[in-house]
């Protein structure tokens, strides 16, 4: 039972007043585009995914190879291609767009992103570390990070001794965030809380590993179809 | 606009609220939702307005200062919390900035505000 994800960009975020009188925190989550590009299945490759796409890329800045594979699936050049692990019988078809419905609200996802980057940082702001004292005779080195080690025995600072070094601009995912509303005419989903990366930034969201799927989540996927919707097991314009 | 600006204001018009004309210097009632165990009622909370934060936005607060048995209190409130039932102007102040901070270190007489006798309502 293992769902598509999908593609997404952080717009930014925002609040929500609920009836309740609650204030909620969002991260405005846009599908922009997301369509199928291409399938794995077992016969091919030994697997089975669905290669998603987002965004628009233009025709004239992608290469060729690229050209022809957007071609072969009769879509729009996309800016970002994912591929995402599913179970054989929630192949998606070719073309098909996935709408912001594919999540339901309340339910709990999984987001990946690449975090802002800080550059090199020293050992207070990448590990927390405490620094030295503001006086008592600390002079030049209040932010350093200290001692690394012992003395002649062991001789060595320690493999994966935590120091300055570059921090951010990695991938990161955080687990169990909850979808607060989404908005399938716009393609947007509003999660609670932040999400990783800076705003315009691509992320990957897949339902959470951690907590189980609700049962009114659509299988395969919500696809998008231009006119009425209907069951979303079909609508695969190819 | 942008999606979020525009989101932001589709909420403003969606929740609906008459927020009133106040600033920093008017004495305001707040109504504000309080729920006891399973009972709701409206519990007002009248003083100063010290700040506005946020202008009109979604994210706009102000605080109400007030003078509770002898003990300086403020509170911040969300300006569209579905939490305030409503806000309600009773006096306006004359005061010469945005931010009334200085209140906090006076008492008595010279934490008193002068009044606008001649408040006009701005026309929208």
């Amino acid at each position: 039972m293992l769902r598509s994800g999908v593609i997404a960009k952080k717009l930014g975020m925002t609040r929500l007043f609920m009836e309740d009188g609650r204030q909620v925190p969002v991260t405005v989550l846009s599908l922009d585009g997301c369509q199928v590009v291409a399938q794995r299945t077992v016969e091919k490759d030994g697997y089975t995914a669905v290669q998603l796409g987002a965004g628009a890329a233009k025709a004239k800045r992608t290469t060729a190879a690229l050209r022809g594979h957007f071609a072969k699936a009769n879509v729009a050049p996309k800016r970002k291609l994912v591929e995402f692990r599913v179970s054989p019988e929630n192949l998606i078809d070719v073309g098909a767009e996935i709408s912001a419905d594919h999540y339901a609200e309340g339910q709990f996802v999984d987001i990946a992103g690449t975090s802002i980057g800080k550059g090199f940082a020293g050992a207070m702001k990448r590990h927390n570390f405490g620094g030295l004292r503001a006086s008592h005779g600390v002079s030049i080195s209040h932010r350093s990070h200290g001692s690394t080690g012992q003395c002649q025995d062991p001789g060595k600072v320690f493999k994966g001794k935590k120091m300055a070094g570059h921090m951010g601009a990695a991938r990161v995912t955080t687990q169990n965030i909850q979808v607060v509303k989404t908005d399938a005419d716009r393609g947007l989903i509003m999660v609670k809380g932040s999400v990783p990366g800076s705003k315009g930034g691509w992320v990957t969201i897949k339902d959470a590993v951690k907590k189980p799927l609700p049962e009114n989540v659509p299988t395969p996927a919500a696809i998008r179809s231009d006119a009425a919707a209907e069951a979303p097991a079909e609508g695969g314009e190819e | 606009m942008n999606l979020i600006a525009q989101l932001e204001a589709e909420q403003i018009a969606a929740l609906g609220k008459n927020i009133p004309d106040f600033k920093a210097g008017d004495t305001v009632r707040v109504g504000y939702k309080v729920t006891e165990g399973t009972r709701s009622r409206v519990q007002n909370y009248e003083g100063v307005c010290i700040a506005r934060k946020g202008g009109n936005t979604i994210a706009a607060s102000f605080t109400v200062r007030k003078i509770s048995f002898g003990e300086g209190v403020e509170r911040v409130f969300p300006l569209y919390s579905t939490n305030i039932d409503s806000i309600e102007v009773v006096r306006r102040g004359r005061v010469r900035r945005a931010k009334l901070y200085y209140l906090r270190n006076r008492r008595g007489k010279s934490a008193r505000i002068a009044e606008v006798t001649n408040y006009k309502p701005k026309s929208e």
